[in-house]
């Protein structure tokens, strides 16, 4: 029978205390406090009113990027006919909704660029940067590709090469940054828009840019700008002549960031390393006492005899 | 091996052949004594090899696709769903069903409760298998699996869950490992080896507890980065770490009460009488953990609707299938478990036990694939996923198989005189 003494339980603490000092330094990363965004970093305002879905920003994107050409040309509309989402062959689609309005309104989907990216805050390999710029970039040579961030992303944006054997990666929007963005150019769909649905600016000025249209045309636009504060603000954001759950955005996200609800976790791992360790060495004399008490008795008796 | 038995063979469970002191070989201890004829012999004679024979040849070929053509060939290739049945039954129903591991290490080393040590071995080895085989699926289903180092030592996101995760599984597969050599030790006639681990044996249970709480815990963690993709009430930031780590500790009790039950019925002729002699009453034993754990799990699931204030969804189409599986997977077994125990009911407990433990594999399928998006369309894996689940299952019996026929996991060894 095993004899627990002070020179076992040491041991056990002295283990256990490093591991716990170790391990919840590099954790208390993930319990910082709320960042929310770049002072400076740039974005794109998207105004659906303007947008007539002649799809020139996807033709852009698909040149710019150097993606396979699709199965229909650019110019086809029956494209309109189902509700597309991202892909690993199309980093943006626009999709067609019929509204409680008399006409249609066209919406252009890419990855928003959060301020604080949900597939960035789940990443175990840190494949995601979100640069000062305002682009949310992504790493290919570091992803395992466990798609976590695909799970994350409240928006539905990451796509995966699946059909790829030996390398495949995520395949998303990163605001040409490596091409146009780093430079302060805008990204190819912007520069293509001939509707000027989109304007690229700093984030803060397309804020003001927004409420500013709103103000002085309020019987035309929703009085929410879309993507100013939800899940934490995004680096794109929308204007629509519709309630947005009518044009197919998710109105349930909230305004915090995906991370703070994994914080309620994050937080507890610390005391969990450093808390156990004593605890449950405490439960093992205690429910040893009666043992230790027998041994201590023998000893007694022996040295006597 | 049952009809060799029969014919008054007895299996190898020291290290000198009978009487005379010659020890068995390596080779004669893999083929358990007998000759290379007769354990082709016998392996043929069980049907159960046979079926095994079939999943092997249905689905190694599918393995092989899969990393021949990459996981487009067996997959739907879905965005929306980048979780399939690899991770939702390889990784989240075997995890926490691999949990009897550190219970017993904890209730026989920590605890005192010596009365428990003919179990504690079976509970190990069902934690280190369970374990390493949610490694394999893991490997089956990363697009990039010859990269699993990297989150260890190339590229570090330390804030992340999947980080934790990574982390816990890999040290507490050393631990289990560790936990296990004792029986190695013996088997292969390494008495300082299993000295060396006897030592330490109490650090290691503890770090396995930590490591266990976490990453259990970590699991269901992993899932609050989709507040708006889970259903409501499969979903709770605060408490949805709480629900895997409670859920995990019965799920693992469960399991092995019916791994030992497999075990008793299918292989007696390996379990010694301090297993077999012992076993209703490590049952209800282990059934009365699992009890106090499941009322725990019913309380902290109530408290996390009302907290989220979630109970007008209970009225609606997902909170039937929620309430359903509590009810068979939770409450119909606090039910069964507590009336087994007051009667003294083994065979109720074994049979609860099952309940319990295909009501777990429903939670956790329920929140990584079925209510997992919800408000999106229904994912059916692909019939080659589907496939390939079933032969790695496979594998891990057959390991689990070969490893229960050798080490002394459900037999006690019978130590030589001299050592």
């Amino acid at each position: 029978m095993k004899v627990f003494n002070r020179r076992n339980f040491l041991k056990g603490g002295v283990a256990g205390g490093a591991a716990a000092t170790l391990l919840s330094k590099s954790k208390d990363a993930g319990a910082a406090k709320s960042f929310g965004g770049y002072p400076n970093s740039m974005g794109v305002l998207v105004d659906l009113t303007r947008c007539v879905g002649c799809r020139s920003c996807e033709a852009a994107c698909n040149k710019e990027q150097g993606l396979p050409a699709p199965d229909l040309p650019f110019d086809d509309t029956s494209v309109f006919e189902e509700k597309r989402r991202t892909s690993e062959g199309a980093y943006t689609v626009v999709n067609k909704y019929d509204t409680s309005k008399d006409h249609p309104l066209f919406r252009k989907i890419q990855c928003n660029h959060c301020n604080e990216p949900a597939c960035l805050t789940s990443c175990f390999v840190n494949a995601y940067k979100k640069t000062p710029e305002g682009a949310v970039t992504y790493d290919p040579t570091v992803c395992v590709g466990c798609r976590t961030c695909m799970v994350a992303c409240p928006f539905y944006v990451p796509a995966y090469s699946y059909s790829s054997v030996i390398n495949p990666v995520v395949k998303k929007c990163v605001f040409c940054y490596d091409t146009r963005l780093k430079f302060g150019r805008p990204p190819a769909c912007v520069e293509s828009c001939p509707k000027e649905v989109l304007s690229f600016g700093k984030r803060k000025d397309l804020i003001k840019i927004a409420h500013q249209r709103i103000r002085s045309k309020p019987d035309l636009y929703v009085n929410h700008v879309y993507g100013e504060k939800e899940v934490g603000g995004t680096s794109w954001m929308y204007l629509s002549s519709v309630p947005f759950d009518e044009v197919g955005f998710d109105t349930h996200l909230g305004n915090q960031p995906i991370i703070s609800y994994v914080k309620e976790f994050l937080t507890i791992v610390p005391m969990v390393l450093t808390i156990w360790p004593a605890l449950f060495a405490g439960f093992h004399l205690l429910a040893n006492r009666k043992d230790s008490k027998k041994n201590e008795k023998q000893s007694i008796t022996n040295g006597e005899g | 091996m049952r009809t060799l038995a029969a014919n008054g063979k007895t299996p190898i469970n020291t290290l000198e052949k009978g009487d005379s002191k010659l020890m068995w070989t390596v080779k004669e201890k893999l083929l358990l004594g007998m000759t290379t004829q007769e354990y082709m012999a016998q392996a043929v004679r069980n049907p159960f090899n046979w079926l095994l024979a079939v999943i092997f040849a249905v689905g190694l070929p599918i393995i092989i696709g899969r990393f021949a053509f990459g996981l487009g060939y067996v997959t739907h290739s879905s965005y929306d769903y980048p979780w399939g049945l690899f991770l939702g039954w390889g990784l989240f129903v075997m995890v926490p069903l691999s949990a009897s591991g550190f219970m017993l290490g904890t209730t026989v080393e920590v605890f005192g409760r010596k009365d428990f040590k003919p179990i504690e071995r079976l509970a190990l080895l069902n934690g280190l298998l369970g374990y390493f085989f949610a490694v394999v699926f893991l490997q089956v289903d990363l697009g990039q699996p010859w990269r699993l180092i990297y989150p260890m030592f190339v590229s570090l996101g330390p804030a992340a869950v999947l980080f934790l995760v990574a982390w816990h599984v890999a040290t507490y597969l050393s631990v289990q490992v560790a936990e296990l050599v004792p029986a190695f030790a013996e088997w292969m006639g390494m008495p300082k080896l299993k000295k060396f681990i006897k030592s330490m044996i109490i650090g290691l249970t503890i770090a396995g507890i930590i490591l266990s709480t976490l990453h259990q815990g970590a699991l269901g963690a992993l899932f609050t980065y989709a507040p708006g993709k889970v259903h409501p009430l499969w979903f709770s930031a605060p408490f949805l770490w709480f629900h895997f780590f409670t859920s995990s500790i019965f799920a693992g009790l469960c399991m092995l009460i019916v791994v030992s039950t497999i075990c008793k019925k299918s292989m007696a002729w390996r379990c010694d009488a301090n297993f077999t002699d012992n076993l209703d009453r490590l049952t209800l034993g282990l059934a009365k953990g699992a009890t106090l754990a499941l009322i725990t799990y019913l309380v902290i699931k109530i408290i996390a609707v009302a907290h989220d204030s979630d109970w007008h969804y209970l009225a609606t189409g997902w909170g039937q299938w929620f309430m359903l599986e509590m009810l068979i997977g939770v409450i119909l077994p606090i039910i069964l478990f507590t009336y087994s125990i007051r009667n003294n009911l083994a065979g109720l407990a074994r049979f609860t036990a099952l309940i319990t433990v295909l009501g777990i594999a429903l939670n956790r399928l329920n929140t990584a694939l079925i209510t997992f998006n919800w408000k999106l369309y229904q994912e059916i894996p692909h019939w080659r996923e589907v496939v390939i689940v079933i032969t790695i299952y496979a594998l891990y019996i057959v390991t689990y198989r070969f490893i229960l026929y050798r080490l002394p996991i459900l037999y006690s060894w019978k130590e030589s005189k001299d050592v």
